[in-house]
């Protein structure tokens, strides 16, 4: 009897010691990891901040060699930089505010009930399908070309404004907003535009602001239709822009030595600049909003 | 006076127009950008000519399936796409679960907030920025990597010029940018888990491997189950944005996906037809898979969209 507290105790001290050992080991690997996803773009804005020579030398590793800021300055001076940042500020502000108004707008009736709304389910239906039928690459080209789209903002805004799955995560939301607050409106004989302005928006606003921000990232990042609608490069987001300059998209260079000799026309450093400008104002906003992004995330995929 | 004499009735309920009025410009966009193309669809079997249209165009049968089943480089493109695509989802599974859990067991709160938020960094930058970063660091002249490999006295090596390396860089930065994504939603599905499990355990006198082999991994098991169903409907997606930024043709041999392969035959060699076709194709076997894919998620998991 006297004894086995004594053992016990001593278990329990070889078992710290083997806690500590792994906590050490644990926080080692896992502060490795997150500098491993630091670290590239910490490299690529020293290359941006270094000398042309220190840079294609190879000779630059976490910190900028012969501190320089001519890359910046080479790139916001140049026209078709300037333009291309201007294409994507414009399409973020007009295709977020259409994005987040249409969303709002189908979310709420088809969160009512068959019996508020009939015909609700086979509605809901209609969008929720597009998401996982679609017509592919070039049968969505062909729609934005007859519709008369190609070579305007709303190319890069209009075809996917529509996105069902922001709107059956905010649908769920207005789900859960208590009945009884509606009920009193109903029988005030308020409109529903109202009812949902009043009522229902500011309870949802947690889950449109996480939509929101996910969808400015979406926008600001979305490259591929800008490539395939503006022919004029001063009709191209910053994205599409920034892909010409990294990967020139010319098939006919198939040697090695052609495609080494492209890559050293565009000097690395001006390269690295505008990969930066380009990167830092979503670097610099997402991490304030690490709280929203889990609540999004679990809002989606663990609901109910 | 009469509505005071009738019997008390449940009020009928009021079917408000606004609510169809508030779908509506929702339901036109869906109709002609989504539904639209799946008309377009019928081009695959078509001699398809600009000029005549969808409608015009003379009807060919199945000779666009047919050239592309005789095509070697078709083959050769789903499998690549097939491999791709399950090495990835092998490794978005191992990856993440394992930082989870190993995060979990962390005890400092701002360490735990820090790490997270570096991880998930990648997630937000697109794939042209960091096609610029890898093509830069990659790069087996100058890049960082091949400078540390050429320190250690080894020969550089063409990342993103060999055919045998580029699948495995392929996998590599995926999951680089998407584990920390993934990770946070693990650990939302840890935080779920009942601590007093835990503390049970302790005084049981169970070690760490021993609470995590019995109380974290059940504990994760419905939301890996869905996950992992879930992801199987991506399985003809090898991720368009990344391989398009970083492939090249001499890499074309392991790194061309249909993807790839369906932009350049459609929007570079203009042959609107046949790169139909092979989205037809691509479309087909994936709402197979999304809808076997769903039926068991909401027969194992009982997961249901909406």
């Amino acid at each position: 009897m006297t004894v086995e507290p004594t053992a016990s105790a001593r278990r329990g001290i070889r078992k710290s010691a083997g806690e500590r050992a792994f906590e050490i080991c644990n926080g080692a690997i896992l502060s490795l990891l997150a500098l491993l996803c630091l670290a590239p773009f910490v490299h690529i804005l020293a290359v941006s901040l270094s000398s042309s020579q220190a840079a294609t030398a190879g000779r630059v590793g976490f910190w900028p060699v012969d501190l320089s800021l001519n890359s910046y300055q080479y790139a916001t001076q140049n026209p078709v930089f300037i333009s291309a940042f201007g294409v994507t500020v414009r399409r973020v502000l007009l295709g977020v505010s259409v994005d987040t108004l249409l969303v709002t707008l189908a979310a709420y009736p088809l969160s009512k009930t068959n019996r508020e709304m009939p015909g609700r389910t086979i509605l809901a239906w209609i969008f929720v399908t597009t998401m996982f039928v679609g017509g592919g690459m070039i049968p969505s080209y062909l729609v934005v070309n007859a519709t008369g789209l190609r070579n305007t903002l709303w190319a890069l805004v209009i075809p996917g404004a529509v996105k069902p799955f922001n709107m059956t995560i905010l649908l769920n939301f207005f789900r859960q907003t208590p009945k009884d607050l509606e009920e009193s409106a109903l029988i005030d004989g308020a409109p529903q535009p109202k009812i949902l302005w009043y009522i229902y928006l500011p309870l949802a606003l947690p889950a449109l602001a996480t939509l929101t921000i996910f969808d400015t990232v979406g926008h600001w990042n979305e490259w591929f239709s800008g490539l395939i609608y503006m022919d004029k490069q001063v009709n191209q987001p910053l994205q599409t822009y920034l892909r010409g300059v990294i990967i020139q998209p010319d098939f006919t260079l198939l040697n090695q030595q052609q495609i080494e000799l492209m890559s050293k026309i565009s000097s690395k450093t001006y390269q690295a600049a505008q990969i930066m400008i380009a990167t830092t104002p979503v670097l610099a906003i997402y991490p304030f909003l690490q709280k929203y992004f889990i609540k999004g995330l679990t809002l989606g995929s663990l609901k109910g | 006076m009469t509505r005071s004499v009738s019997p008390p009735r449940r009020p009928r309920r009021f079917v408000d127009p606004w609510l169809y009025v508030m779908l509506a410009p929702s339901l036109i966009l869906i109709l002609v950008y989504a539904y639209g193309p799946l008309f377009g669809l019928s081009i695959a079997f078509k001699e398809y000519d600009i000029a005549r249209g969808v409608m015009g165009s003379p009807w060919a049968g199945l000779a666009k399936f047919r050239y592309l089943f005789k095509n070697p480089n078709f083959k050769r493109v789903i499998t690549n796409t097939v491999s791709l695509s399950v090495m990835k989802l092998a490794f978005r599974f191992i990856v993440p679960v394992t930082v989870a859990i190993l995060l979990n067991e962390v005890r400092s709160v701002p360490f735990k907030r820090a790490v997270q938020t570096l991880a998930y960094l990648p997630y937000f930058v697109s794939w042209v920025a960091l096609s610029g970063v890898f093509i830069s660091i990659l790069s087996p002249t100058d890049g960082a990597v091949n400078e540390i490999i050429k320190a250690m006295g080894m020969k550089p090596i063409y990342f993103l010029g060999d055919p045998d390396i580029f699948p495995g860089v392929m996998v590599v930065t995926d999951v680089w940018k998407e584990f920390g994504y993934g990770t946070i939603v693990y650990m939302a599905a840890l935080t779920s888990i009942d601590p007093s499990l835990y503390e049970a355990a302790a005084i049981d006198g169970a070690g760490r491997a021993r609470r995590v082999r019995h109380i974290t991994l059940p504990g994760m098991t419905s939301i890996l189950v869905l996950m992992f169903i879930l992801s199987l409907g991506g399985l003809m997606n090898a991720g368009f944005d990344q391989v398009f930024n970083l492939y090249n043709p001499m890499v074309y041999r392991t790194g061309d996906i249909l993807d790839t392969f369906t932009y350049r035959i459609g929007m570079v060699n203009a042959q609107y037809d046949t790169a139909t076709a092979v989205g037809l194709i691509k479309s087909g076997v994936s709402l197979a898979l999304v809808s076997g894919s769903y039926y068991a998620a909401y027969k194992f998991a009982d997961y249901r969209i909406f």
